[in-house]
């Protein structure tokens, strides 16, 4: 068995029990980036030196009968949006192609804390707007399970790294769907967890009233793991929650015998492909045989996030991207006439199509006259939505659902048509509207081999019930096991 | 919403970008079909609803009033496309 195969916890017990080394394990990973990453593609920077060396601090530890924590030394990667100080981290973004920041993100602290060897940043959607990771200034990355298609975003890198078994583990993003969706189509897990779980700071801002970190696992249990090592209260983010985190691995329970699970009639209708909802609905039928109970119900309003999702999200972008204006750091345009020109040009040539439509989209959102019609109204369409979640977690422990309308799609196919790339968020836009956390596993495939993703949705700062929930299915089911052949 | 191709230039000057004729007409097709998509807000009556900023409640965060360190200046002008004199460098903006 090939070291890069293993998932972290699998690697820890080596660890511990001297099997491995930390060097090993990450020479292993570099050489299957080696091997693979040309026909993946992504990484944006690869790090394999500052990686070793972590590996190494790690190695003396054990050799000097140092206790060493539960992620120590298992190699990972970051998405670009995350800072990480002295390491250039550019969004994917031509605006930010040379920006190295001066300063380390909570989480990049975090996990330089536990002596992560880190690989690499991760390729993205330029400023984490899109579903497909075509947004990227930099490349096109790859479905490890069809080279032919998208690995899904704006975490497409992220989630594809952990598939392709070029990264243990990752972190990415979710604003939207952006670490649940690539998930989704990359077949491994994906956690969004509940709004200020885990500290925004040092996270490039979309929208940060949706803007999540979260993990990319190869399994539940790594998730977990990954889970107890990024939360925590952090004050440079005002938006971070001061409770202490509950230890996540202690959920790690086979047992769902009378958990009560609804499904939303509307998330199983139309738009949502054949393949997919048969998956789900086999799924649901494995919950029932261990002992949940399922039930179907109503969510009428869920029709309204997504309109809700991009006129919130592209309102607060337009609010947030004003920052890039060619003076402080980012790029810069070469010829101006006075300081208007200069933040134009500047602008107008370091943003991609997409961000541009956003930024127009949002300022338009903003502007005065339409303020109300389309601004406050998406604002009070949150708070019914919001609502909604509180009325059925009233009666459901856990919501399931599909957690993207299709299987990953072929590259190029949706770029033409925006509205057609936002469908895609249909599933999970209304979970970072409603601040709840929710999970994407694997659930079985389509007919050309390709990935299916089911959600788990829960209560705020319920991400325990989430994870029992999540072990259960597998734990009595083989989806996670099926890796990609590269 | 029917959107202009005027209205795509209002806006392209307030969020400081440029667009060419080519472009104003695109974003326009694309801006129109997509504010139509979010029309359909306009069937719920929000009229007694108190809209949402953030969906987790929270009163304002204060910290203690202590003296920290800060950046080193040099540090954070690296990224600075033009600096002067441990300044950011900007075009003339009052004559």
């Amino acid at each position: 068995m090939e070291l890069y195969k293993l998932t972290a916890h699998e690697l820890h017990n080596m660890l511990v029990n001297k099997e491995a080394s930390s060097e090993e394990i990450t020479k292993s990973v570099l050489k299957r980036i080696e091997n693979v990453e040309n026909k993946v593609e992504s990484y944006i920077t690869l790090t394999p030196e500052l990686a070793l060396e972590s590996a190494k601090i790690v190695d003396r530890k054990i050799a000097n009968g140092d206790v060493i924590s539960a992620l120590e030394g298992i190699p990972m990667g970051i998405k670009d949006n995350i800072c990480t100080n002295g390491l250039k981290t550019t969004c994917a973004s031509k605006m930010l192609s040379n920006f190295v920041p001066p300063y380390d993100a909570f989480v990049t602290k975090k996990v330089k804390a536990i002596n992560a060897p880190i690989l690499g940043k991760l390729n993205m959607d330029e400023f984490a707007m899109g579903s497909s990771t075509e947004n990227s200034y930099f490349k096109k990355t790859k479905n490890p399970f069809d080279l032919a298609k998208v690995p899904g975003g704006s975490s497409g890198g992220s989630a594809a790294s952990v598939s392709a078994d070029i990264a243990v583990y990752s972190l990415g993003s979710d604003t939207g769907g952006s670490i649940r969706q690539p998930a989704s189509f990359c077949g491994v897990v994906g956690m969004k967890p509940t709004y200020g779980t885990v500290s925004r700071y040092g996270l490039v801002a979309f929208a940060s009233s949706l803007d999540q970190i979260g993990p990319l696992t190869k399994d539940v249990t790594d998730c977990a793991l990954v889970l107890n090592a990024i939360t925590g209260h952090d004050s440079m983010d005002s938006t971070s929650v001061n409770l202490t985190p509950p230890d996540y691995s202690k959920a790690l329970i086979n047992d769902v015998k009378g958990l009560k699970i609804g499904v939303p009639y509307e998330y199983l209708g139309d738009g949502i492909n054949e393949e997919v909802k048969n998956s789900v609905l086999k799924s649901i039928e494995v919950y029932e045989k261990l002992g949940a109970t399922v039930e179907y119900f109503n969510m009428s309003v869920s029709k309204y996030a997504l309109p809700v999702y991009y006129l919130i999200s592209s309102a607060e972008a337009s609010s947030n991207l004003a920052r890039y204006d060619g003076i402080k750091y980012g790029y810069r345009t070469e010829d101006f006439d006075d300081l208007i020109d200069l933040y134009k040009k500047t602008r107008s040539e370091g943003f991609g199509s997409e961000v541009k439509r956003r930024i127009m989209l949002g300022t338009y959102a903003l502007s005065s006259g339409y303020y109300d019609a389309y601004y406050k109204k998406a604002q009070q369409v949150r708070t019914i939505i919001r609502n909604d979640f509180d009325t059925a977690f009233e009666k459901y422990d856990v919501i399931l659902t599909p957690t993207a309308p299709t299987t990953a799609f072929n590259i190029g196919e949706k770029t033409t048509d925006p509205l057609q790339m936002y469908l895609e968020d249909i599933c999970t836009v209304s979970i970072n509207i409603a601040g709840i956390p929710a999970m994407s596993i694997p659930c079985g495939f389509d007919k050309n081999g390709l990935p299916i993703g089911m959600q788990l949705i829960g209560k705020a700062f319920d991400e325990s019930t989430l994870i029992k929930t999540a072990y259960t299915f597998e734990q009595n089911t083989d989806f996670h096991k099926v890796r990609p052949q590269l | 919403m029917k959107i202009s191709k005027d209205d795509v230039k209002y806006v392209a000057n307030l969020a400081r970008l440029n667009v060419t004729e080519a472009e104003a007409d695109k974003l326009a097709v694309e801006m129109e079909s997509i504010i139509t998509f979010a029309d359909m807000l306009t069937e719920l009556d929000t009229s007694n609803i108190e809209p949402t900023n953030h969906a987790i409640k929270m009163e304002n965060v204060f910290r203690d009033d202590i003296v920290t360190g800060s950046y080193d200046r040099d540090l954070l002008l690296e990224n600075a496309p033009s600096k002067e004199a441990g300044c950011f460098s900007v075009p003339k903006v009052v004559e």
